[in-house]
């Protein structure tokens, strides 16, 4: 049986390319997702059209986070910006603390010791997995798959309780800092590690055997926001997302930082570039960290200093530059843009979330033609959070 | 304004003209009304009793705060046990969490969700940002004292809360309105035109009713 | 990165390279050079994804400075473009778009068109709110716009907080007799 669609339906294109729809012909409807909404990523809002139950239209509104941090940092000195750097990025907070920290580092001229980048490679590993437990679930629940998000949930907490042993904190946990990071590993830390690590991984054999083989999971995700691999790169599209389509895009491999070029790993790959080979890319990632998690706690250092030597932190100036550094956090490549002009104050610093490109612009040429139920899976498919966006 | 708000006059499916103006055609305009107590006190303690027993959170994660309801909702924490749930409307919730700081855009969407809710409805205020500002206390897009725009029954401190903070503002609020002190919608209806004064004087483009049923 | 700069400079009026790190440079260019530049980078030599584009506001020198961050995957390698344009004091600076190369462009765009006031004549939703809603001062991001003054007049604060000068305050914690 085959099923051509009524093309008479659909809204023709202007010259310009927008679509042509005329909202008093009564074919169309305006539909707004979020942000009061429980099938949105957060705090942001889609302004469908949609024609019977599908969308011929999608606009990505954001700003509902807006905290003016790139406006706030430019008025505090180098070391009042760690704190709210953090707070960017709400579900892994690490990578903004890591990219301001070597960013800041790189300016000034300080090198951060052995010891430090070794528990800071540690803190970014797990604050990956907190993050994908975090869209295992919401993924999950999407499709209405309620149970696994509470799995993943319970093993997302068992990891923050590894994060307030080493920190003090369990979401904003402000460890690294320009130099290195606060502190060493606290005692008996590797031993309750591996136990955390045994449930993620006995977690992840139950999702995968009741979220990947569910039938109603595959025939929902399957097929569902597929990305051109060709247009990968036109679009942004980094991390993940990418690597699902066959794009080996991964800054831990092609531009090392920190100690992973003495770590053994290998970008997970898909090939079908839809919703289900993102999540199961994301799930095979967590085996990753973990295996990662492992190698970082047999070979790293346990003895030496953990902070370089800071200047007078009142009276801090840094000469005039500008860097960009980057990683690999879950979703794809976060950057900080800094610019510095010899005062004590960063002229600009720019925050490069990989859900800027992959909400926006991605998101709205993919949601063309999805069902409305889908657009929840779709998006969260595509791991986006908003207040990265908006800053 | 936004264009599709402004009056205009609209042609029907049946060839009719007709004026529209969508911000006193489509809503109601009455204000709300406070709410009197029950007629004998033992009625309205029984009540006061009911409403502290099933506390119905609107699922509108406001700020970062919303991160947390998460593990609230899980086994670890696990907040069902208390008759707190989650509903994903205003019209099924009886309590509103704004989880963190409110940027002027939310603010907006906030009083809407909130003046949907069904009356008695209460409000909690999450984390350091909704009492003074907390971390954001001067930038130039999110509000600093949240009991100026809603009524606010109870704060819940820190950058952000534990679960267990949330867990014993849970417990503490289910005292307040036990006590029957949790008077924050008649509160709102009192007070309406203060409340409308300051909700005004953040959001420059206000764009919908005074109230919205 | 050295030679990558001496191609380049045989085609377009290049400024000096600035080697940030083995890996990444930062070069300026005129205005008008902008897009063919960026098109022979794409095309030519391989930088087909471009990671930022944003703005610097040098107020003493009375110009935005717009950074185009492009990256090489397969040689590693990130290459940042500046590009000078006038500020004017009031009203909107203008600059060509770039969104037919990257449709992602065309959010940053909106931002800096939102943030900073600077005008991309054609990109596409750029003259609808992005993240502000109803806003009535000058673009927030500009040097010259001082969001605690803003603060202080738009918003309500709740009396109490105390604010210290770092400075006075550690020498008093640490030297509490004054020495």
């Amino acid at each position: 049986m085959s099923y051509t669609p009524d093309r008479s339906l659909y809204p023709a294109t202007r010259p310009d390319g927008t679509l042509d729809i005329d909202l008093t012909s009564g074919k169309y409807l305006k539909l707004w997702q979020g942000p009061q909404h429980p099938g949105i990523t957060g705090n942001m809002s889609v302004e469908l059209t949609v024609c019977g139950d599908e969308v011929v239209e999608g606009k990505t509104h954001v700003g509902y986070l807006h905290r003016g941090f790139e406006k706030l940092m430019e008025r505090r000195t180098f070391i009042q910006v760690f704190p709210i750097v953090c707070r960017v990025c709400v579900p892994e907070p690490d990578f903004n603390e890591y990219c301001y920290a070597a960013a800041v580092e790189e300016l000034a001229g300080i090198e951060a010791p052995e010891r430090a980048r070794w528990i800071r490679t540690l803190i970014l590993e797990m604050g990956r997995i907190n993050s994908y437990m975090m869209y295992l679930g919401g993924q999950s629940g999407a499709f209405g798959l309620g149970v696994i998000g509470q799995w993943t949930t319970y093993v997302r907490d068992l990891m923050l309780d590894r994060f307030e042993e080493l920190t003090g904190a369990r979401i904003y946990h402000m460890f690294i800092l320009p130099g290195g990071v606060r502190d060493g590993l606290p005692e008996g830390f590797e031993g309750r590690m591996e136990e955390t690590l045994r449930e993620i991984e006995r977690t992840l054999k139950d999702v995968e055997e009741v979220m990947f083989r569910n039938a109603v999971f595959k025939k929902r995700a399957i097929g569902l926001g597929y990305i051109d691999p060709a247009l990968m790169d036109t679009y942004g599209v980094t991390g993940p997302n990418a690597r699902a389509g066959g794009v080996a895009k991964d800054v831990r491999k092609d531009q090392p930082y920190l100690v992973y070029p003495e770590l053994d790993f290998e970008p997970v790959m898909g090939t079908d570039s839809d919703c289900y080979a993102r999540a199961d890319v994301r799930r095979r990632d967590v085996q990753v960290s973990v295996d990662l998690i492992r190698q970082i706690l047999a070979k790293m250092p346990h003895d030496g200093p953990v902070m370089a030597k800071l200047p007078n932190v009142l009276h801090w100036k840094i000469p005039r530059g500008e860097t960009y550094i980057r990683g690999e956090c879950s979703r794809g490549e976060y950057g900080y843009y800094l610019v510095t002009d010899g005062s004590g104050y960063p002229r600009r610093i720019n925050v490069r979330g990989p859900s800027y490109t992959h909400a926006m612009a991605l998101l709205e040429r993919l949601i063309v033609n999805v069902n409305i139920s889908d657009v929840a899976g779709l998006m969260v498919s595509l791991h986006t959070y908003p207040p990265e966006i908006e800053r | 304004m936004k264009p599709e708000l402004m009056k205009r006059m609209v042609k029907g499916p049946d060839g009719q003209e007709f004026e529209v103006e969508p911000l006193r055609d489509y809503y109601c305009e009455a204000a709300p009304t406070v709410m009197p107590a029950a007629y004998i006190k033992i009625v309205e303690d029984f009540f006061n009793w009911a409403r502290s027993e099933s506390i119905w959170i609107l699922g509108f994660g406001t700020g970062c705060g919303a991160i947390e309801m998460r593990p609230l909702m899980t086994p670890r924490f696990d907040a069902y046990r208390y008759g707190v749930q989650w509903r994903p409307t205003p019209r099924q919730s009886n309590l509103f969490i704004i989880s963190g700081y409110l940027s002027v855009k939310t603010l907006k969407r906030a009083i809407r969700s909130y003046e949907q809710m069904q009356s008695p409805k209460y409000v909690i205020g999450l984390g350091s940002c909704t009492i003074n500002g907390g971390m954001y206390w001067d930038s130039y897009n999110t509000i600093k004292r949240l009991d100026d725009y809603l009524p606010v029954d109870l704060y819940i401190a820190g950058c952000m809360p534990r679960p267990e903070a949330l867990l014993a503002g849970f417990m503490d609020m289910k005292k307040i309105i036990r006590a029957g002190n949790a008077e924050g919608a008649n509160k709102y209806a009192e007070n309406f035109d203060w409340y409308k004064a300051n909700q005004k004087q953040v959001i420059h483009d206000w764009d919908m009713p005074d109230y919205n049923w | 990165m050295r030679e990558l700069h001496q191609r380049l400079k045989s085609l377009f009026p290049l400024g000096e390279l600035t080697e940030q790190r083995p890996d990444l440079g930062f070069v300026t260019v005129p205005a008008e050079y902008l897009r063919p530049l960026l098109l022979q980078l794409s095309d030519r030599e391989g930088f087909t994804h471009l990671v930022l584009l944003t703005a610097v506001d040098w107020i003493e020198d009375g110009q935005f400075q717009l950074t185009y961050l492009l990256s090489n995957r397969g040689a590693a390698r990130d290459l940042g473009v500046r590009v000078m344009i006038p500020r004017p004091a009031n009203g909107l600076a203008t600059m060509d778009g770039i969104h037919d190369i990257w449709p992602t462009a065309a959010t940053y765009q909106r931002e800096l068109r939102e943030m900073f006031g600077i005008d991309f004549p054609g990109s596409p939703r750029v003259d609808e709110e992005f993240i502000l809603e109803g806003w009535i001062d000058k673009p927030p991001y500009r040097r010259d716009f001082d969001t605690k003054k803003f603060s202080e007049e738009n918003f309500n604060h709740r009396p109490g907080r105390e604010t210290r000068d770092p400075e006075q305050y550690m020498k008093q914690q640490l030297y509490p007799d004054g020495k």
